[in-house]
């Protein structure tokens, strides 16, 4: 993989507002005793303890005596990382609060051991110019919880005909370009987006999938859409996309991210264009590691059409499931990514053509991922570089590692806590996870950002 | 999940006039014996022919003949469903699938309303969730739904506290009318098992299709499913049947031939090339017919696109059960009420 | 009831039933034919047994029917019984009618068959003949002709088993309340006399 540009992205934004919406003094003096270390990044797995001060990590020691002034953090039986990264989710705000916000939506984050969120540009109005990416920006950090960084829309209002301003995009602090939910319809469109994020040195992340092929399909093509008299998506409209997006990619030395991979006819494509050496990476949501189309037909504990399954890409084969994992493993997906897309219960509860699609995603990210870890599909080491190092390599973030005199954004997670999804009681305004009523394993026990506490659990 | 050919089961030679498996037998006799081990563990909805066992679907097509009998009485009613309340709701037009289920409730002493609701989308007028539940309000027992998209009566059976028969959700399931095919096969055949039955047509986008496969399958029949390529499901199939694009190939031998109703728009979305074409492979004439065994069954669920996918001589020969289609969906329909919403007895 | 009881009550059934009316058996006094109608499911075989000694006893053929009054029972709420096929091949009306069914109880089976029958036709009169009558009435239905009269009470069920559906003829009263070990030894009364 190409090794990723440095980007500073300001300074931290210090003093916090805390979990109840009140403003919170940082705790200047912290220690984490008593946790396993893991930092795929620095190389570290081991027993130590960590002291904060004033928002960074000041040591990292095997064993710290806690000062008369310092708090202490019980981290005995959990793993201590790097505050986990998402490159990929859908805020709400503006436009759509009713779906979430960035309140609700950054708490959720907390919830789930995520410091650092991207949000895409599908809001209203569209974050598709310098003004647009200050204002998101000012909210987030007036009324988030935790580090939002902006991605910019591709094209202007994200209507695929014009190219907006890249530039100024970037220099109000976008730190990618996509249009997502959607793809970049035209291909000579996506060849200049992609070649102006190599001068820009921040990726096009692309919905790669070919809208002709896929119009009108809601499930994988395959038996269970057969079953259920479903219209499906085919493999193949993942595969062109992937295909079309890798060549622009070569042609225009640009960097190609893709989003919210679900076939392994593209995690083929994306291992033979890095071995190749092009700037191609991609990402993979927990429910495409987890899930197959089976969730959507009738099973001992659930009814078919479950509109909570309705996705864009689709859950697809268990061949496929099984590629994206071993992807994950090898490192060829650098990034799990959450696609958080919460969406009203309304919009949910009607037949499933007409469900939007989309899930709640950020408070079940971990626990998805570690139900792999305990089938031992996945190593520890390597769910947890998907969610820090991997991410924050692929925009080329200044996070996602627990160094000395870097940002104290940790997160505390007991590996082996067991606990049932129960969307009444997520942080979010969204509420339709396909887990729901799913036995987990692996909790958050406390978030912290900026050395600031803004979640924690009653251990 | 297959795509090779099953076995060919041994041939049944189809005498004329082959005795129905149970009709009233007046006279000294006892009760008629059960031809299949039945059984009824109770349902509140019936919304696709999946998760029915063969015990149940016997027990169906015994209880319509109970029903049939009540049919051919100067009375055509019994008191049993007294007090139930059935609202037809029906999202796509049909006059015959809607009075055979008005007729039904009817004869049994049911309550009917009738609704016939625009095509549903969210944003235009009431969602289809505030519909049931406004209807269940005014106390409606039973749902009969029909709708354009498949899973629409999963949701009101999920979220709505009344009983919900399916009448036809989009391309999924129409469970009645396999039940009733299966019931007027009886009558003619005899036995299901080991029949050679092949469906001919737009198996991609018919619900009549896919219940019927359940519906054939449970009871032992062996498959074959036939069309354009375009036209069937891609990739693996979730049933044990065969599939052949060559029509005169999938009728040798085949004792049950099921034509499906071409639509129009399926030759406008470029799936066949032209609807002469189509009826020159798929079309089935009396030519055709004759390749399959003698006395074989011709079945249509209607409504016939004469001309198209069945022939007229063909409609209205000896070998068409299509009339009888009809009339046996009145005592199915009655059958599956009367059952809903039971225990065990 | 032993088998002999059984045999010796149907008998008796066939004798009443064909003397009710003066005049040659079959017909009754308004010169009205006669149909029997068995009542599922045991009230089916009985009806053919009284065909056969009837038609013995006049020479003449006796028209029968079989009906299942499951659909208009009074109780469906509670669930929905298998139906059995319901055949009256001839038209009832103005008709002798005779019900037979095994056991009269609370009537409400009675009530049931009754409407069905009424449904089929006008019969000229609807009669009722019973194996046994073990009491309770819950409505006003009589028993015409009685094979046997028991008197029960209501806790206790009464079994009657005939050879063409059970192997054997006998009726015999079983108390529900009785353990399972008291009724494998026997708290079961065979009443013989007739």
């Amino acid at each position: 993989m190409t090794p990723p540009l440095t980007a500073t992205l300001g300074t931290s934004l210090g003093g916090w507002a805390g979990p109840d919406g009140e403003r919170r003094s940082t705790p200047a003096r912290l220690l984490v005793v008593g946790g396993r270390l893991l930092d795929p990044a620095g190389g570290l797995d081991r027993f130590a303890d960590l002291r904060l001060r004033d928002g960074r990590i000041a040591a990292i020691e095997p064993r710290l005596a806690a000062d008369d002034d310092e708090v202490v953090l019980d981290a005995r039986g959990c793993v201590v990382a790097p505050g986990f990264v998402d490159l990929h989710c859908h805020l709400g705000e503006p436009g759509y609060e009713d779906r979430e916000t960035l309140a609700t939506g950054t708490r959720a984050a907390a919830a789930g051991g995520f410091t650092t969120v991207c949000c895409m540009g599908d809001t209203n109005p569209r974050l598709d110019c310098g003004a647009e990416i200050a204002a998101l920006r000012a909210r987030a950090a007036a009324a988030g919880v935790v580090r939002v960084l902006p991605i910019g829309c591709v094209t202007r209002g994200r209507e695929g005909s014009e190219l907006a301003e890249l530039g100024e995009l970037a220099a109000a602090g976008a730190v990618a370009f996509s249009d997502d939910a959607r793809p970049v319809r035209g291909s000579r469109l996506l060849r200049h987006a992609l070649a102006y994020s190599a001068m820009l040195g921040r990726p096009v992340v692309e919905h790669a999938v070919d809208a002709d092929l896929a119009e009108g399909g809601l499930v994988h093509e395959g038996p269970v859409a057969t079953w259920l008299g479903l219209p499906g998506v085919p493999a193949a409209a993942e595969e062109i996309a992937v295909a079309r997006a890798i060549a622009l990619a070569r042609l225009t030395g640009g960097r190609l991210h893709l989003a919210h991979l679900s076939t392994a006819g593209a995690v083929d494509q994306v291992r033979a264009a890095q071995a190749e050496g092009l700037a191609v990476t991609a990402e993979v949501t927990p429910h495409h590691l987890l899930l197959t189309a089976d969730v959507v037909r009738a099973g001992p504990d659930r009814r078919p059409y479950d509109t909570s399954t309705r996705l864009d890409p689709p859950l697809r084969s268990a061949a496929d499931a099984a590629a994206l994992v071993a992807a994950v493993a090898d490192g060829t997906i650098a990034a799990v990514a959450t696609d958080h897309r919460p969406q009203r219960q309304v919009d949910k509860d009607c037949e499933y053509a007409y469900a939007a699609p989309g899930a709640t995603a950020l408070e079940t990210a971990l626990g998805a991922i570690m139900e792999l870890v305990v089938a031992e599909r996945l190593s520890l080491q390597a769910a947890v570089r998907a969610l820090t190092s991997g991410p924050a390599a692929v925009f080329g973030l200044d996070a996602g590692r627990l160094a000395v005199g870097g940002p104290a954004d940790l997160v505390v997670f007991d590996p082996d806590a067991a606990w049932t999804v129960e969307p009444t009681r997520f942080h979010s305004r969204g509420k339709s996870t396909p887990l729901a009523g799913r036995t987990l394993h692996g909790r958050v026990r406390a978030t912290l950002v900026g050395g600031a506490l803004v979640f924690s659990t009653e251990c | 999940m297959y795509r090779e050919r099953s076995a060919a089961p041994e041939r049944a030679t189809l005498a004329a006039g082959a005795a129905p498996a149970s009709s009233p037998t007046a006279g000294i006799d006892l009760p008629a014996p059960a031809g299949e081990a039945e059984e009824w563990p109770g349902r509140r909805h019936v919304l696709d022919l999946d998760d029915f066992s063969a015990g149940e679907i016997a027990r169906v097509l015994r209880t319509a003949d109970a029903m049939k009998e009540i049919l051919g009485r100067p009375i055509k009613q019994v008191p049993a469903l007294r007090g139930l309340t059935v609202v037809t709701l029906f999202y796509e037009a049909s006059t015959r699938t809607r009075v055979s289920f008005e007729l039904a409730a009817k004869r049994l002493g049911a309550d009917v309303v009738n609704v016939a609701a625009a095509s549903s989308s969210v944003t235009k007028g009431e969602s289809l969730l505030d519909t049931a539940h406004t209807l269940r309000a005014l106390g409606a027992d039973v749902l009969v739904m029909r709708h354009a998209e498949a899973g629409a009566p999963y949701v009101v059976a999920q979220h709505v506290g009344c009983m919900v028969l399916n009448a036809g959700d989009g391309w999924h399931a129409h469970p009645t009318q396999a039940l009733l095919d299966l019931y007027t096969l009886r009558e003619r055949l005899g036995r299901i098992a080991g029949r050679r039955v092949v469906i001919v047509g737009d198996i991609l986008h018919s619900r009549v299709a896919r219940s019927a496969v359940w519906g054939f399958t449970k009871l032992g029949a062996a498959v074959t499913l036939c069309g354009p390529p375009t036209l069937l499901p891609a990739g693996e199939l979730p049933w044990p049947v065969a599939v052949e694009h060559d029509l005169d190939r999938a009728l040798d031998g085949a004792e049950v031939v099921m034509a499906l109703r071409l639509q129009r728009e399926r030759q406008q979305a470029g799936l066949l090339p032209s609807l002469r074409e189509y009826v020159r492979l798929y079309g089935l004439t009396a030519e055709r017919l004759a390749r399959a065994q003698p006395g074989a069954v011709v079945m249509h669920p209607g409504p016939m696109n004469e001309g198209v996918e069945i022939m007229p001589e063909v409609a209205y020969g000896a070998q068409s059960a299509i009339a009888d289609q009809v009339t046996n969906g009145v005592a199915i329909r009655m059958a599956l009420l009367y059952l809903l919403g039971g225990g065990a007895v | 009831m032993t088998g002999e009881d059984v045999r010796r009550a149907v008998a008796k059934l066939a004798r009443q039933i064909a003397d009710r009316d003066a005049g040659s058996a079959g017909a009754g006094s308004d010169g009205s034919a006669l149909l029997l109608v068995g009542l599922r499911t045991r009230g089916i075989p009985l009806a053919a047994r009284l065909r056969r000694q009837l038609e013995e006893l006049s020479g003449e053929p006796v028209a029968l029917g079989r009906l299942d009054p499951t659909l208009y029972r009074d109780d469906l709420w509670l669930g929905r019984p298998r139906l059995e096929p319901t055949d009256v091949p001839v038209d009832v009306s103005g008709r002798r009618v005779v019900l037979v069914d095994d056991v009269l109880f609370t009537g409400r089976t009675v009530r049931a068959a009754l409407d069905a029958i009424m449904d089929l036709g006008r019969p000229a009169r609807v009669q009722l003949a019973v194996l046994v009558d073990r009491g309770h009435r819950e409505l006003p239905i009589h028993a015409d002709f009685v094979g046997q009269a028991l008197a029960t009470r209501r806790e206790q069920r009464v079994a009657v088993r005939l050879h063409e559906i059970d192997g054997r003829d006998e009726v015999v009263l079983v108390d529900q309340a009785a353990s399972t070990a008291e009724r494998s030894s026997g708290v079961q009364r065979a009443i013989g006399g007739s």
